[in-house]
């Protein structure tokens, strides 16, 4: 547990069996461990290794801080890392795991990115990247399919309407995405606010 | 394209961008697209297409797509300052309100307004890849190797890297 925040009402089933907060240099290379691994996003890895792999933090733990990082703007793995690191061992933990997490992965993407400038008019490579960049978008779709089922379960007519209007705002008439959410977001607050204190 | 540092433009850019960026690296690519094809002309579509391909193949936050951006900009020093712009402003902004809220005794706001965000997000995700399906996804062939996968991906538990290499595979043996 971190030491400097007292943990407000947790519930009783809390493994007791957890690990001691680890070192910076541990911190780093949990965070380089599964970027590295993360092939097509990182949640997966992260939760796997804070919650199962090394106890960090409990399922509930990691659930909060993850929600968190979502409803912040930036990317939320990113967010993750400094916010765990920074729960478990202070702002270094957070700048330990937020390098960790980013310094390998830009390293080998400014070498491909290298790599692409050289040779990306070779056309096998371009072929191969064309395939792939079907099979990324089709990954996508699957993704937002997964989150969009609890949304389509409750079939709460007005979070669809939400979610439909920012999609075709952004995908079908190109709006500037910041012009978007400055009406968005005021919109659902309210409507929340409004369903949630009936 | 300006007369102005690109590294300046760079950091501005994504610096600004990812405060915006609710929902994650996946809500933020229409935007980028939007800034590295059609504002500033630092990237052509197919540009755009392939480094978001790498960003998805590599490891890693898919995020680091910006990284090529920089990179195509300005060099490594570009790749460089992209990626922290994006990364570094909204970790300690994280950082700040998580130390904020993580105290005893908080309102219900904190929950309300990530409730009020989710739809958003979702929305915003879906039309990432409505982009990106359009910009891709020329042929018949191709539109089919996304659809099996976006198949395949929600109902098993396949691993993302398989179906990678398979379109990669696909890719190059000329069929998509």
């Amino acid at each position: 547990m971190s030491p400097d925040s007292a943990p407000a009402a947790h519930e009783p089933d809390i493994p007791a069996a957890q690990a001691p907060p680890p070192g910076l240099v541990a911190l780093f290379l949990a965070f380089a461990r599964m970027s590295l691994a993360g092939f097509g996003g990182v949640l997966v890895f992260a939760r796997h290794a804070i919650v199962d792999q090394h106890r960090w933090m409990s399922a509930d733990e990691f659930n909060e801080t993850f929600a968190l990082c979502h409803f912040l703007p930036g990317p939320n793995i990113v967010n993750l890392s400094m916010v765990f690191g920074a729960r478990l061992r202070g702002i270094a933990g957070g700048v330990a795991a937020f390098a960790g997490l980013l310094l390998p992965p830009t390293l080998i993407m400014t070498v491909l990115a290298i790599i692409y400038a050289r040779f990306g008019d070779v056309d096998v490579l371009r072929r191969s990247l064309a395939g792939i960049s079907c099979a990324a978008v089709g990954l996508l779709i699957a993704v937002v399919f997964r989150m969009m089922m609890p949304l389509l379960k409750r079939m709460d007519i007005v979070v669809l309407i939400l979610m439909v209007g920012v999609l075709v705002a952004i995908g079908v008439l190109r709006l500037p995405l910041q012009a978007v959410l400055l009406v968005a977001i005021p919109v659902s607050i309210g409507v929340t606010f409004l369903i949630g204190g009936r | 394209m300006n007369a102005e540092n690109p590294i300046w433009a760079l950091i501005s850019t994504f610096g600004l961008m990812s405060l915006f960026a609710v929902g994650g690296a996946a809500a933020a690519v229409p935007e980028m697209h939007r800034i590295a094809v059609e504002v500033h002309h630092w990237m052509t579509d197919k540009q755009f297409a392939d480094a978001y391909a790498i960003a998805q193949l590599s490891p890693g936050p898919n995020v680091l797509i910006v990284t090529l951006i920089g990179y195509a900009v300005a060099g490594i020093p570009g790749a460089l300052a992209a990626t922290l712009a994006m990364c570094l402003p909204t970790a300690l902004l994280a950082y700040y309100v998580s130390r904020l809220l993580n105290r005893p005794g908080q309102s219900r706001w904190p929950g309300l307004i990530q409730a009020a965000l989710v739809p958003l997000s979702i929305g915003l995700m879906a039309a990432s890849a409505l982009i990106l399906a359009q910009s891709t996804d020329r042929t018949v062939a191709a539109l089919l190797l996304t659809a099996v996968v976006a198949v395949v991906a929600s109902i098993s538990r396949i691993n993302p890297l398989w179906l990678l290499l398979a379109g990669g595979l696909l890719g190059f043996a000329g069929i998509v």
